[in-house]
């Protein structure tokens, strides 16, 4: 199994989710999140005095899948979140050891 | 006595009026700190609303309205505690007002203006300090600029100055000690180089609004009459709109984008300049002001940097800047089709413009050196500034223990801090 995490901009959230769901993912989760990249941050003018913004606001998507599901996954949500300008975000693959549903106590892919 | 019910209505209308606008700055303010300090600067304002509401029925009324000790610079004790309230206001018998109510009008004048100042200190004061530099500033600083301008039996009233509803006793005074007081306080710890911007800017429009519903209160009850107030209401609106507008085009040549921060500051300089004037101006007098002073006020925020000043919140910017501009512009467009003298552009000569220019320097000079006396004196005897610690956790936790936001239970879940895990103190 594998944790897909994906670093995307907030307003295509909807499109990965629906791209995820083509892709046959039925659960994910979702967090807001701040940072920077190679886009860094950005500039807010209050009262003619400007200000740097480091961290800018970013979704956070998790998906726990299968090992041969993970690329469908991947490319599901790269499409989806690509809009071509900077700062369209980061997507990366870890293994997971353990999976459990809380609810019924099943081990390993069966819980996915 | 024959009182006009009409009038008195009127006034204590206003007076109610003039009072909504303190909590209307404390959220135009408010909304400008970062979080950690919104509750602390709410505070200040609320409390300055009982602070100077006891002192001036106690004294200070009586400082800046009763009968001259002589020489136009200071009212006697005749009214403290408002003694001998029926009788006219000395210089006023010829208003159709009781006295009482004109003292509470005045009441709310002598709240703002003190309220004004939290914004050019703001996130470092003691509460407690504070509270006491609001005492003796009332006593040492406002009323006796008050006497001098609006008792007419102050020395400048009585020199020919014009000041319709305080662009000099409330906006420079305001603006000039506000700088004085952040003098004496000190920089904010970070300022300029850290990232201080505004939490919540809609709070911060939300008081604007309520600035500028205020306001008529304020301008227009100032005629003290409701068959006057007409002009004065006209004229306010007026301004406010014209340099909201002025603002923001100033924005968008410099950088390119209006801004909601840049609409509500330049609402507000409007009205503050057309204070002193929204009596004595006609529809031109009145753009013109509004224009000049959204303009000014949107390049004057950048003073302090050069300055070096941390006027948190642009309180010399915006009120230092806009009585200025509006006091002086009464030597201008001062036209008596209105009311009150002429000025240059009405045929009247320089002579106004003179009586005007003698106000601002007497008003700069004064709120200047005698709220740095004050300042320093209670900075002195008790301190003014909270320690570092408190400063960087934040004045809402430090001086008063709450959180203005509780993001904590903002997810329904509850991590943490869920319902029913606190401990009641009482």
């Amino acid at each position: 199994m594998r944790l897909v995490t994906a670093i995307i901009k907030p307003f295509i959230l909807h499109e990965v989710q629906e791209a995820l769901k083509v892709a046959g993912v039925v659960g994910m989760t979702v967090s807001e999140a701040q940072g920077f990249g190679r886009q860094r941050g950005h500039t807010e003018v209050y009262r003619g005095a400007e200000y740097r913004v480091d961290f800018v606001p970013k979704a956070r998507v998790e998906v726990v899948c299968d090992d041969e599901d993970v690329d469908r996954v991947v490319e599901a949500i790269e499409n989806a979140a690509r809009t071509g300008k900077i700062g369209d975000g980061k997507i990366w693959v870890v293994p997971v050891e353990q999976l459990v549903r809380v609810r019924t106590g099943e081990r390993g892919p069966g819980a996915l | 006595m024959h009182y006009n019910s009409g009038d008195t209505a009127w006034v204590l209308v206003s007076a109610a009026l003039v009072l909504f606008m303190t909590p209307g700055l404390a959220l135009f303010y408010g909304g400008m700190v970062r979080r950690k300090h919104v509750l602390a600067m709410l505070m200040q304002n609320f409390v300055v609303m009982a602070v100077v509401g006891l002192v001036w029925v106690w004294l200070t009324y009586s400082l800046a309205f009763g009968p001259d000790i002589g020489g136009g610079v200071l009212g006697n004790l005749h009214f403290a505690a408002l003694a001998h309230i029926s009788q006219p206001v000395p210089g006023m018998a010829h208003q159709s007002i009781p006295q009482v109510a004109f003292v509470v009008f005045q009441m709310m004048f002598a709240v703002i203006t003190a309220a004004l100042l939290t914004g050019a200190s703001a996130d470092r004061l003691k509460f407690g300090a504070f509270v006491v530099f609001v005492v003796l500033w009332s006593i040492v600083v406002y009323a006796p600029i008050a006497h001098w301008v609006f008792s007419p039996e102050g020395w400048l009233f009585k020199s020919g100055t014009e000041d319709f509803a305080g662009g000099t006793v409330v906006e420079i005074t305001s603006g000039v000690s506000g700088a004085a007081l952040a003098l004496a306080v000190g920089r904010r710890r970070g300022w300029p180089h850290e990232l201080m911007r505004p939490h919540n800017v809609p709070l911060t429009v939300l008081g604007a609004g309520i600035l500028w519903f205020g306001w008529f209160g304020f301008n227009a009850g100032s005629a003290l009459s409701a068959g006057r107030a007409g002009a004065a209401f006209v004229n306010t609106n007026t301004a406010t709109a014209a340099a909201l507008l002025a603002w923001v085009l100033v924005e968008k040549l410099r950088s390119g984008k209006p801004t909601t921060l840049g609409a509500a500051s330049g609402a507000v300089a409007g009205a503050v300049a057309i204070t002193p004037a929204c009596g004595f101006v006609n529809t031109v007098g009145a753009t013109v002001i509004g224009v000049v002073a959204g303009a000014l006020c949107a390049l004057a925020v950048s003073l302090k940097f050069k300055l070096g000043v941390d006027d948190s919140l642009d309180v010399l910017a915006v009120h230092g800047v806009g009585g200025l501009v509006g006091t002086l512009m009464v030597g201008l467009f001062g036209t008596a089709a209105v009311a009150g003298a002429n000025g240059l552009f009405y045929g009247g000569g320089a002579g106004l413009l003179g009586h005007q220019a003698l106000a601002v320097g007497v008003a700069v000079g004064w709120a200047f050196v005698a709220t740095s006396a004050v300042a320093w004196a209670v900075k002195a005897v008790v301190g003014l500034r909270v320690s570092p610690e408190a400063e960087v956790m934040g004045l809402d936790i430090s001086l008063h223990e709450e959180t203005a936001y509780d993001l904590e239970n903002f997810v329904p879940s509850g991590f943490g801090g869920s319902v029913g895990s606190g401990t009641d103190r009482r």
